[in-house]
């Protein structure tokens, strides 16, 4: 067994080894410069994930650990255009690098913004409290050594500190125009006490990406995220939120991801007042036998009265592959904990998998926790019905899955922004507007 | 209109023979009935017609207006004007009863070849018609069948056929489960749809639906076959007197 855990130790070097040549650590300020040390220090501890870490069971973390990412061909719809018509900030990131012309004004009523790669050549900056703090805590238990690199070798990413209600999102716009960029990229927010925004991300900010947003939510605020990851079949991205939640605060993350080759979202929270409500919800699209998705849940209860809520829904044709690994840990001093999770999938054919890791460990007495996996293909009873209404197959099981897929997308708080993905959904699918 | 001959279909898991040589005309305009006993075949009947995934045709034809049925996909056999009222409708969570029948409605006409209604004209004709089924608003909104009490799906049926403006109508069963005043209700949407285009194959296990939708043609139906054929006032005899003479008839 010694022998074994040496071997995994030397492994995850290796994969670190091969890695590293191709990362270096930006210049800049000195709060930055000890935050982006200390998490070096930390990879170098850990390593990079390798594919026998039981964290990565369901997905080959190789496209991350790799020198050069895999090229990834360009295509028309990236799906950056899903917030269409809705009034927001724009901020463009065109392969990990700052879009000046593209963007608007970082100025917006009730939220400071500026870029990381501005304040980090300050000496020391409020964000220093925060990043690198929240990835470092979300450590443990389980080691993610690719959030750690994020916080090493960041190039650039947001810092965003909400002080009333912002005026509008923030849209965090990711382009892409090369076959090969290598974008690492991290956001700070945060929410000061009684204040709120909204945070919106659409497309994948490189042919490889690798995004941490780390939001601190103080007591009584509210912080709304929203995003469609990038549609281009090809592309390879990791991403990473942590949360900490303060009293009487809510988070509330939504993640559409339409597509795309390889994908690994990360979201940790840790609720450490009373009466927080945090809740996350994935919808995925996937069609073909390269695209593999996967969500990966730790839900922290630390305080009393909270209420956590997890929703995926999984759509999974030609052989795509879904995974869900969600945790809710509550903590000994967490009584009258409400944790919800339900993670489903349909299946449109044998040829694809959905791989589910429920998991739920408890040590206060007095809480209501559920979680619920289901796998199914899709309602031949409600398929035949429609058919017989005149809706032909294909467009009658679109609007089935678009069915399935709307109860994950209704746990989006804004009816503006639930309506901007359901409609985007819509219209990958090829069915008419609702009325 | 609808011209059944020698119709042959077993279960397609099984080796259950259910229709055994079935024979039924429906002129166009008509509103003929049949009535049977349980486990007469009068539902796989239906479903055979619609298209319902299950069962094995071995023998005989089914037509409509000339048109092959069973060789037709189910929604191309409703795009040419075939309409099943279901005796349960299904529910499907998530889809809203509107975007269904713009759906299905749009599709249909595609499939024929004609312009798509826009969504004004569409909003204003289903309110209508929704209206003097007392379907209201809320209704229309919520997800197809979700929620529904017995009498609205069944209600709900009768809208979407009164959309779709099928030209051959299939009722399978469709006072099970109603009380009386729904039993009035959706009868009247019945009969508000009959027009001289237009054809009605009413399936019915009791005799009290044909008080409101009076059929022209009343048949009997038993062990696969239709066994009897006559006026109203047969389906008079079957409430008198029950199947037993009936079939003891044809044994």
């Amino acid at each position: 067994m010694a022998i074994k855990r040496a071997q995994l130790k030397q492994q995850k070097q290796d994969a670190l080894a091969a890695r590293q040549p191709a990362l270096s650590m930006p210049e800049g300020g000195e709060w930055i410069t000890a935050a982006r040390k200390d998490a070096a220090g930390r990879l170098d501890a850990m390593g990079l994930p390798i594919r026998r870490d039981e964290y990565w069971k369901y997905t080959r973390p190789d496209a991350f650990t790799s020198a050069e990412p895999v090229a990834a061909a360009l295509t028309d719809d990236a799906g950056t255009q899903v917030f269409e018509g809705v009034d927001v900030l724009t901020v463009v990131f065109r392969d990990g690098a700052f879009d000046a012309d593209a963007s608007d004004d970082l100025a917006l009523d009730g939220v400071e913004i500026s870029r990381l790669a501005d304040a980090a050549q300050a000496d020391i900056h409020w964000a220093k409290d925060i990043y690198g703090a929240l990835e470092t805590a979300g450590q443990d238990p389980v080691e993610r050594p690719l959030a750690a690199l994020n916080t090493a070798y960041a190039t650039d990413g947001l810092v965003i500190r909400a002080t009333g209600a912002a005026a509008k999102p923030i849209h965090v716009v990711y382009e892409r125009s090369s076959d090969t960029s290598d974008a690492v990229l991290h956001h700070v927010v945060k929410v000061e006490e009684g204040a709120s925004v909204t945070l919106l991300e659409t497309g994948a900010a490189g042919a490889r990406a690798n995004t941490v947003t780390e939001a601190a939510i103080a007591d009584t605020a509210a912080f709304h995220h929203v995003r469609s990851q990038g549609r281009d079949q090809e592309r390879q991205l990791v991403t990473h939120m942590f949360a900490r939640l303060g009293t009487e605060s809510t988070f509330k993350s939504f993640t559409l991801t339409p597509n795309g080759k390889m994908t690994r979202n990360e979201c940790i929270m840790e609720l450490t007042g009373d009466d927080a409500i945090a809740h996350v919800a994935g919808a995925l699209m996937a069609d073909g036998k390269d695209v593999h998705q996967d969500d990966t849940i730790f839900i922290t209860h630390d305080a009393v009265n909270c209420e956590s809520r997890q929703v995926f829904k999984k759509v999974l044709s030609n052989g795509a592959t879904g995974v869900f690994q969600g945790k809710i840990l509550v903590k000994q001093g967490a009584q009258k904990t409400d944790g919800y999770q339900i993670s489903q999938s349909l299946l449109l054919d044998e040829d694809s998998q959905f791989l589910a890791k429920p998991e739920l460990e408890i040590y206060a007495d007095d809480v209501a926790c559920s979680h619920g996996s289901t796998s199914g293909a899709i309602d031949e009873d409600a398929l035949y019905y429609l058919r017989a209404r005149g809706i032909p197959h294909r467009k009658a099981q679109d609007l089935m899955v678009l069915a399935f897929l709307a109860e994950a997308v209704d746990e989006i708080e804004s009816e503006e922004l639930r309506e901007a993905i359901l409609r985007r959904i819509r219209l990958w699918l090829d069915l008419e507007d609702d009325l | 209109m609808l011209e059944i001959k020698n119709l042959h279909v077993k279960l397609e898991d099984e080796d259950k023979q259910i229709l055994k040589g079935l024979n039924l005309t429906v002129e166009t305009g008509k509103v003929h009935a049949i009535m049977g006993p349980n486990g007469s075949g009068k539902s796989t009947l239906s479903y055979v017609l619609s298209g319902r995934d299950g069962y094995e045709v071995t023998d005989g034809s089914a037509t409509m207006d000339g048109f092959d049925l069973l060789e037709a996909e189910t929604e191309e056999r409703a795009a040419e004007g075939l309409f099943l009222a279901f005796q349960y409708p299904v529910e499907i969570p998530g889809v809203s009863n509107m975007t269904f029948l713009r759906t299905a409605l749009n599709a249909q006409r595609k499939a024929r070849g004609e312009e798509e209604m826009s969504a004004t004209d569409f909003l204003k004709m289903v309110r209508e018609k929704a209206k003097s089924l007392k379907i209201d608003a809320d209704m229309l909104k919520r997800p197809v069948n979700m929620g529904f009490s017995g009498g609205e799906k069944k209600r709900n049926e009768i809208l979407q056929m009164a959309v779709l403006e099928p030209k051959m109508c299939i009722l399978d069963e469709t006072d099970s489960g109603l009380d009386v005043d729904a039993m009035k209700l959706v009868s009247d949407g019945v009969n508000a749809l009959r027009d001289e285009g237009r054809s009605f194959l009413v399936i019915t296990h009791y005799q009290r639906l044909l008080d409101h939708i009076v059929p022209d043609v009343v048949h009997i139906m038993a062990d696969g076959r239709i066994i009897k054929t006559g006026g109203p006032e047969l389906a008079l005899e079957v409430e008198k007197n029950g199947y037993a003479d009936l079939l003891a008839e044809n044994a």
